[in-house]
């Protein structure tokens, strides 16, 4: 099935109204010696029963989350998704729309994200937001980006506690430009200050720390942002949307950039991706922020409506000028954290993160009492819990899989100093008794 | 709806409403650091479930979008999105599983993004894809990171030169500026093809690659393609494609077979997923052997019978993003490839050619085709490929604008094709091959009949739109007095 609706008979016509005996007539535009003489080594096409046949059987050699109890974080979380969230953003009026550049046509998408833009701004404490970007890595490092535009500045220093795949791809995305990336290690699980400090040059162009950190602890964001605008440096704030229930927002520590993965609102674990990139700034950077930006504007009669604006920032007017060369965003994605943020209100934001918290707590509690300690007990943490394992994690991993846990993040991977640590990541969706048997199995 | 239109979140909020029921807590409360929380109430909207129900349900009526309304909206291929497509991707092994779960926990999914690895190494005629990148400019890019690391292997990290012709899509040169890479424009002869001799003149040690898109951006195959590959072989270079315009060559013709050493796709150009009023799309990379060894990491590979993730590249350019992949999408386009099959996508790419010259025979009389055929003959003699652009001077010299001609379309039912791209004063006109012929008819007459009318009377134009929820707006003031979230002053 290929979705062409077009039939025979009626093929022949259109190859007749074109003045074509075949449609060879009209591939000869490309050359016979490029032209491909076999078919495609493709499997020959499949009903829409044997297709789905094959994908249940792909699907069922997956052991999806829904049959097992996830603790596993570390940058995608497990958290509850309402019913209203898939049946609203998914509607095919978004779903089969594209980027809204006719705004008579488009209203409502272009409502929706101005919409998205302001909880965005309500969320972080923060004047501006874009209509998203691709995930959580790329927009930090489109804000690395953006802080050397602004500054002029070329040095770009991040905390260790920032998740260590986004520094990865921050330094692919330095590589080869002419900005130096410089890395500031961690003291008892936070951002060493003295060694920030420090490490700042009068070329600093942004210092970025995370918070809370990849670790699971929050930072003293405030203290961090001090020295970066001391510095003249912008500060970066790596953020969890769903800690801002609790914690206070970036705006309010006088963080410059705001970057971070939206996964958690309302979008699935969906094995990586897609996923949603959010970022806010200050009202004074706007135009060297990257990405769509909805504004407000008026019809020709008067009426409140709303259009891309600030186009001039972009790719397809500015060329390699623009502040940034991203084009299809994560406009499905940034419709799911709408209707989740709108679902959930103030309160329910509040509560989501208060719960993750009280669970997490709640664990530490238990694994301390069981002999189990947190690496850093003295960190406050939000809902990720650095565990020093008593048995080796290599063991303690598969045991937990067999008994349908997914216990956590080995991140020894990322950081050998702390070898037999476990990040365990505890959302609203855990319940008491599923903690009581994680802690059977890590004791 | 009031005067102004469906209200905003935050006007039809509620203290103390709510759409969701959060589940009761079955542990202490715990009091988190006072020292280290908010002290502001975030503002955030309350909204009861069937008021957000029905708000989002405004909205969505006030979008166009594939499922409701012709969408020619050239060199973005809006063709149908199928619902089995979207049915698979929500399957719960695969939309509910950890990114970081063991990989003997996901072979299902490692299995599809191998076979996907492959269909695309095979539909590009290219011998290794990275499927990572997150859409088509992130491609770009990173296709432009392997290609730095490429040379920098070589000891020529002197080519940091990237050729592109004028009317290259605007990520082209934005992607480049972030690889730093420096472009240089490559001029378009008049029958729309990349002229050779200027390119000629720009081709140095110092260049890296060329960028092109092939059929390109003004709907033409370039024949040349062969000889400007050897031109840019000989000069030492590398020949990117730009595969936006995939939709008119699968299994007709292969980029690898025509000189590419390498390229994006667009998954939601090519195969059919859904544009997400503007996203998420995915944009996987196709490489020659020589680029592999450069590709980001890690890679789907089988060992035996058993599929993993390769991190031992030590060549690689290094991870682009977190995790794997837009792996809901690549689901997507994974089902649409097996429901097509090789003769399916043929056939595809057959009828997107077939329906674009349909289009362009039917309106070519008043609607000038610039780099179409001459003096009344048929589209059979000089074709384009899946789309086409027309400057219709004729009607522009009446009065009425290009986007006028746009905004008519709209209240007529159908939303306009690109405008203004890659000439100024065009239509670019992309039909794809999932319309029907009923459809194209339709549309094609109503080109014809705004044409007449713009012969009688050209100020209705000048209102247009007038049937829908707004009339035209006023773009130029959003952008003097930038209103970029709602603040509570307006009514």
């Amino acid at each position: 099935m290929d979705y062409v609706q077009i039939t025979q008979k009626q093929r022949d016509e259109m190859l007749r109204a074109v003045g074509a005996s075949s449609m060879e007539d009209l591939l000869r535009q490309v050359p016979d010696e490029l032209r491909l003489k076999r078919e495609l080594k493709i499997p020959q096409g499949m009903d829409e029963l044997a297709l789905r046949r094959h994908l249940e059987d792909l699907a069922a050699q997956n052991s999806s989350a829904d049959g097992q109890v996830c603790f596993l974080g570390a940058g995608a979380y497990d958290h509850f998704i309402p019913a209203v969230v898939d049946h609203l953003a998914m509607k095919a009026e978004f779903l089969t729309a594209y980027t809204p550049y006719q705004a008579e046509a488009s209203q409502g998408s272009l409502q929706a994200f101005f919409e998205f833009q302001t909880m965005v701004c309500q969320l972080t404490g923060l004047d501006v937001s874009n209509a998203s970007l691709y995930e959580g890595a790329t927009a930090v490092a489109e804000a690395a980006l953006m802080a050397a535009n602004t500054t002029g500045k070329r040095e770009i220093v991040v905390s260790r506690g920032v998740n260590p795949d986004y520094r990865r791809v921050l330094q692919t995305y330095l590589s080869g430009m002419p900005l130096s990336y410089e890395e500031v290690g961690l003291k008892h699980g936070v951002t060493d200050s003295q060694e920030l400090e420090a490490a700042l040059e009068e070329d600093t162009a942004a210092v970025i720390v995370q918070s809370p950190n990849f670790l699971g602890h929050v930072e003293r964001v405030e203290t961090l942002a001090r020295f970066a605008r001391a510095n003249e440096s912008l500060a970066v704030q790596v953020f969890n949307p769903i800690s801002l229930g609790l914690l206070k927002r970036p705006g309010e520590m006088d963080v410059d950039i705001a970057a971070g993965e939206g996964q958690a609102l309302g979008t699935p674990m969906g094995f990586g991706g897609p996923y949603l990139g959010l970022f806010a700034t200050k009202e004074r950077y706007v135009r060297k922020m990257p990405g769509r930006l909805v504004g407000q504007t008026v019809d020709a009669e008067g009426r409140r409506a709303f259009c891309l604006t600030l186009q001039t920032r972009e790719q397809h007017i500015r060329r390699e000028k623009a502040t940034s060369n991203v084009c299809t965003n994560q406009g499905l994605m940034a419709m799911r954290a709408s209707v989740y943020m709108a679902a959930m209100g103030a309160k329910g934001m509040r509560r989501v993160a208060q719960l993750c918290f009280n669970k997490a707590s709640y664990l530490a509690n238990q694994l301390k009492a069981a002999g189990v300690s947190l690496k850093y007990p003295k960190q406050p943490f939000f809902n990720e819990l650095l565990v020093e394992l008593k048995r080796p994690v290599e063991k303690v991993l598969p045991e937990a899989e067999a008994e349908g846990i997914l216990a956590g993040y080995a991140v020894g991977k990322d950081y050998p100093e702390l070898g037999n640590c476990l990040l365990v990541a505890v959302t609203e969706k855990r319940t008491k008794e599923e903690m009581d048997r994680l802690v059977s199995v890590l004791k | 709806m009031n005067k102004n239109g469906e209200r905003l979140l935050f006007e039809i909020s509620t203290p103390g409403a709510s759409a969701v029921d959060l589940p009761e807590c079955d542990v202490p409360e715990a009091e988190f650091d006072p020292a280290l929380s908010t002290y502001t109430q975030s503002g955030l909207p309350e909204v009861g479930q069937l008021d957000l129900v029905r708000h989002y349900t405004h909205l969505a009526h006030r979008c166009f979008s594939v499922d409701g309304n012709f969408y020619p909206l050239g060199s973005c291929t809006m063709k149908y999105n199928p619902k089995v497509n979207e049915w698979a991707a929500g399957l719960a092994g695969f939309a509910n599983v950890h990114p970081l779960q063991s990989e003997h926990h996901v072979q299902g999914l490692m299995e599809l993004l191998y076979l996907l690895r492959m269909y695309l190494a095979e539909i590009a005629g290219l011998d290794e894809v990275s499927l990572q990148p997150c859409a088509g400019a992130h491609g770009e890019w990173t296709a432009l990171k392997v290609i730095r690391a490429y040379f920098a292997d070589r000891g020529q990290e002197k080519r940091r030169i990237v050729l592109a012709p004028d009317t290259a899509h605007g990520t082209n040169p934005a992607s480049c500026a972030m690889c730093g890479a420096s472009v240089v424009t490559i001029k378009s002869l008049s029958n729309g093809l990349t002229d050779l001799e200027d390119l000629k003149t720009h081709l140095s040690d110092e260049v890296a690659a060329i960028m092109v898109t092939n059929p390109n951006t003004v709907g033409k195959f370039d024949r040349m393609i062969a000889q400007m590959a050897e031109m840019v072989h000989r000069a030492g270079a590398l020949l990117y494609l730009d595969g936006a315009n995939m939709n008119a060559i699968m299994g007709i013709t292969r980029p690898g077979d025509f000189g590419v050493d390498i390229m994006h796709y667009n998954t939601h150009k090519t195969f059919s997923t859904p544009h997400g009023c503007g996203g998420p799309g995915a944009g996987p990379i196709a490489v020659r052997k020589e680029l592999s060894p450069y590709l980001p990491v890690p890679q789907v590979v089988k060992q035996g019978e058993k599929y993993a993730w390769d991190f031992d590249r030590p060549k690689s350019i290094g991870k682009v993003r977190s995790f794997w992949g837009q792996v809901g999408v690549l689901v997507r386009a994974y089902a649409y490839i097996r429901a097509c099959g090789a003769a399916g996508l043929r056939d595809v790419s057959e009828t997107a050619v077939l329906a674009a010259n349909y289009v362009a025979q039917r309106i070519k009389h008043v609607y000038a085709l610039p780099f179409g055929p001459k003096d009344g003959s048929p589209m059979a003699s000089n074709p384009c490929a899946h789309e086409f652009i027309t400057v219709p001077r004729a009607i522009i010299d009446r009065g009425v604008t290009i986007m006028d001609v746009a905004k008519a379309l709209i209240d007529r039912g159908y939303h306009p094709p690109t405008v203004h791209f890659p000439v100024h004063d065009c239509l670019m006109i992309e039909p794809t091959e999932t319309e029907s012929k009923a459809t194209l008819d339709g549309f094609a007459e109503t080109l014809l009949e705004l044409a007449e009318q713009s012969e009688r009377d050209a100020r209705p134009f000048k209102e247009a739109p007038v049937r829908q929820v707004v009339r035209r707006l006023d773009e130029v003031g959003a952008a003097r007095k930038p209103v970029l979230r709602w603040t509570g002053a307006q009514g």
